[in-house]
């Protein structure tokens, strides 16, 4: 954007196409976040490419006025890392639920954290499949009682920041989204952050798993004297289950995915001429 | 007749056999002679048994050939495999120091060369006794030793002086030790016919140099065999052409990256075995549903599951035609030879490119890690051609998935302003958006990913090779890595008197229709061998002709011989005669 150019305000991300979420979901919040994150990061819509899954969270990608890719179950981030790898220039922002990306998609975030490509991944947690019509997720807690588990859940629930830090993602953050103004400063930092940047957010289902209730008394900040950087601090947070913390728990500046191909590229070119006919020679 | 022997080294997996084979035949090929090699190799990385076949001639082969003129065994178990196959008057070299073979029979000629102790005693390394073997052919079969002198200092220069000068010792004391013995046999090699240089390469080294040419710059993987080494190839020579290979956690992830790059405007490629294909077969889909240009190389191997990892079959077709849910329209190709390997990589990236499809490559063990001498690729013999994208008129009103009369439809790039959509694996109206209740528009869509695939059929009739009798009365349909061997036994046929010929389609699905039903039209009797059990095109042609195809099948992870189609050649040859096995169904 040159200067003179008018601001992007946050309806400019806005399309034409009306999200099909149930009146009161959670993900209205996340969308509007998202909205208002792209327009303070003044992300240029011709730029920016949304990456969804499977899942109402899914249809994300429908309702931003950018470039979107709708996969499959499961596969945002393999998705999300062929864009940044053909053309790191994009902005990419990957979106997917609880089940896309920690059930069927979970072999892939390791890698996706390890390899830290500059992107941001946005996951709407409502610890259960909507779009089927209400099972237990892998967030669901103990007893749970859903179409799946008529007696109750008995498998203990993953800890997605604690994951995520194990594993190695340079931006570990929580929101929720009944708080949409800090849900976006949190996303604007998100994506501001060079590397994978990893947003869990708590965003209840009306219908099927309604925490409205639930999540709000249990709510707390991430403390103001937290040091993102300790990454031991940032584990600790994350395994206090019985409070919720919205904010940074762990921030750390490390070559993105990106920095490291141009790296390779560089030291091949510098070895061996760029050319086709070169490499034949290898094999005369 | 010139020049025209097998080479076949035999031993232990993991002490060098198979670099053995490959040195001698850079040399050969370097001498100046055509090479067509074939290996087998244990699944296990050490121990087990190992062989390395090289065929060398001054004209051109067409396959691995059917006897052994010289075997260089370095164990019991190695001479014992494969002693059968040498042919009476041929040459067996072995390590005296490891076996002694039991009384000669028939008019074999025997070299007991103590290799093992020469490399021990005067090398000073037992490992170099595979040198001492190559030194011993260079000085017996008169091949061009300084040959062998430059392929040592370049294989190994980084290892340091000290190594490349014990490489060489070890050359030469193979040389001096046959040198004083008395030469019993009479193949004397000298330099080829061919002055030109020419490329020594395998079926995957041809292959990723043809996906460079077409443009790829990316390429995602796991590592599995026998499709490994295409990874590591491009691993090595995208970066320096600006491009990168991810080794991704899993095929999934594999394909989905292919298809992210894509989307974002750049060709990439995929190459796996069974069962990776196996775990892509969900995204072929969204690249059929969402339009995406896409390249899947698949290197197959024996299956099911696990299967034999190593060895070859032909037993994909129909995961590659078939696999997957709905209406799924795709492209399949098969390669057919080292050199066919960088053609038809490029032809297979145009049509994902023109078409905004899914290209499945179709590839085998025995093509893959086959070596051949190539002549160095013409790259104006394919052009390559690129996507249609958006013009700034059409971008003002822009339609993602717009039914146009060829039903290709202009794909926008990420960064062009005007061209934002959503790539869509959800049913989709023109302009992306989700019509997963739109019956009509279901109908609409899948008719236009259906039209993409007739005009690819309309343009595969020039995807086909045909070689012997024109107007055949045994007509031959091969596909894949057969054609040399089908060639070569259409040549028996053909100089004993036999009307054969061969079509050979470089596509199988959609399939060249009008140029199959010409060449069964003509034919008394139609054989389909392919290296599998059930004769996947064969069927396949079955749903397209109403014809009595002669099946011949091989499914034990070896390829064809040659004998082995003509000996069926002239089975049909005598039905034929004799008026049985007619064709009765009208085309």
């Amino acid at each position: 954007m040159s200067p003179t150019a008018t601001e992007l305000q946050p309806q400019n991300y806005k399309t034409d196409e009306h999200p099909i979420w149930c009146p009161g979901c959670g993900d209205f919040g996340v969308l509007s976040a998202l909205y208002n994150a792209l327009a303070g990061q003044q992300i240029n819509p011709k730029d920016l490419v949304v990456v969804s899954g499977i899942g109402c969270s899914g249809r994300t990608s429908g309702f931003v006025k950018s470039y979107g890719f709708h996969s499959v179950h499961g596969r945002v981030l393999p998705v999300s890392l062929g864009v940044k790898l053909a053309n790191p220039e994009l902005t990419v922002i990957g979106v997917g639920g609880d089940g896309d990306g920690f059930a069927i998609g979970g072999g892939h975030i390791p890698h996706a954290a390890r390899r830290n490509p500059d992107m941001t991944y946005v996951i709407m947690d409502n610890s259960t499949y909507g779009l089927t019509k209400g099972q237990y997720s892998p967030t669901s807690q103990v007893g749970h009682v859903a179409g799946s588990t008529p007696y109750g859940n008995i498998e203990q629930p993953l800890n997605p920041l604690a994951m995520l830090i194990a594993y190695g993602a340079s931006f570990v953050g929580q929101g929720y989204s009944g708080k949409p103004r800090e849900l976006a400063d949190l996303l604007q930092k998100a994506m501001a952050h060079k590397g994978f940047a990893f947003v869990n957010v708590l965003s209840p289902c009306i219908t099927f798993h309604n925490t409205y209730k639930i999540i709000p008394p249990k709510l707390s900040e991430v403390p103001n004297d937290h040091d993102p950087s300790d990454k031991i601090k940032a584990f600790a947070l994350a395994l206090q289950t019985d409070r919720v913390a919205l904010g940074v728990f762990y921030q750390e500046r490390r070559p993105t995915f990106e920095e490291g191909v141009a790296q390779v590229i560089a030291k091949a070119q510098a070895a061996a001429p760029p050319r086709l006919d070169a490499i034949f020679a290898e094999f005369a | 007749m010139g020049v025209d022997y097998v080479f076949r080294v035999g031993g232990e997996g993991g002490e060098g056999v198979i670099s053995t084979g490959e040195m001698l035949t850079v040399a050969l090929a370097r001498a100046g002679f055509e090479i067509y090699t074939f290996r087998t190799y244990p699944a296990e990385i050490k121990g087990g048994h190992a062989n390395y076949q090289v065929r060398a001639s001054d004209a051109l082969l067409l396959s691995s050939g059917a006897s052994v003129d010289v075997l260089l065994a370095f164990n019991q178990e190695a001479y014992d495999k494969h002693i059968q196959d040498v042919h009476p008057g041929g040459v067996v070299i072995y390590d005296a120091d490891s076996f002694t073979p039991p009384p000669a029979t028939g008019s074999l000629i025997f070299y007991a060369v103590p290799l093992s102790s020469l490399a021990t005693e005067k090398v000073g390394i037992k490992l170099t006794k595979n040198i001492v073997a190559l030194g011993v052919c260079a000085q017996l079969f008169d091949l061009p030793q300084q040959t062998f002198q430059d392929l040592l200092k370049e294989k190994f220069a980084r290892k340091g002086d000290a190594v490349v000068q014990k490489n060489l010792l070890a050359l030469q004391v193979g040389i001096d030790y046959i040198k004083a013995q008395k030469k019993i046999d009479t193949i004397r090699m000298g330099v080829g016919p061919r002055k030109t240089k020419e490329l020594v390469l395998s079926g995957n080294d041809s292959l990723a140099l043809g996906a460079i040419a077409a443009g790829c710059r990316h390429y995602a993987g796991y590592p599995i065999t026998p499709a490994t080494d295409i990874m590591e190839f491009l691993a090595r020579e995208l970066p320096k052409l600006g491009g990168f290979v991810v080794q991704t956690e899993d095929e999934i992830a594999a394909i989905g990256t292919v298809l992210g790059a894509s989307f974002a405007g750049k060709k990439a490629m995929t190459a796996t075995s069974g069962p990776g294909f196996s775990l892509m077969i969900e995204m072929l889909g969204l690249a059929v549903a969402a339009e995406l240009p896409a390249v899947i190389v698949n290197v197959q191997r024996v299956g099911p599951s696990t299967g034999m990892p190593t060895k070859t079959e032909q037993g994909d077709l129909y995961a590659a035609c078939y696999g997957g849910h709905g209406s799924c329209p795709r492209i399949v190709m098969a390669l057919s030879s080292v050199e066919d390997c960088f053609y038809g990589i490029i032809r297979a990236f145009n049509i994902a490119e023109q078409f905004q499809m899914p290209v499945v490559v179709l590839s085998d063990a025995s093509l893959g890690h086959r070596k051949a001498t190539v002549p160095v690729p013409d790259i104006a013999r394919v052009p390559v051609i690129e996507r249609r994208t958006p013009t700034a008129e059409e971008l003002k009103s822009y339609k993602r998935y717009a039914f146009t009369p060829d039903s290709i439809s202009p794909m926008s790039v990420p960064g062009m302003a005007g061209g934002g959509y959503v790539s869509e694996g959800l049913e989709h109206d023109e302009g992306g958006y989700p019509a997963a209740s739109n019956h009509e528009n279901h109908l609409k869509a899948t008719k236009k990913r259906y039209a993409k695939l007739a005009a690819v059929e309309a343009i595969s009739n020039d995807l086909v090779r045909t070689y012997g009798d024109p107007k055949p009365e045994i007509g031959i349909i091969g596909w894949g890595s057969t054609e040399g061997v089908i060639r070569e036994a259409v040549q028996m046929a053909t100089d004993k008197g036999y009307s054969v010929g061969a079509l050979h389609p470089k596509i199988l699905y959609p399939q060249p229709l009008a140029k199959l039903r010409q060449f069964i039209s003509g034919c008394k009797a139609v054989i389909i061998p392919e290296v599998n059990y059930t004769g996947q095109f064969a069927t396949l042609l079955r749903k397209r002709f109403a014809y009595d195809f002669i099946q011949l099948n091989k499914c034990i992870g070896l390829p064809f011989t040659p004998k082995e189609i003509f000996d069926k050649i002239e089975e049909v040859a005598q039905h034929v005669a004799h008026g049985h096995r007619a064709p009765a169904a009208k085309l």
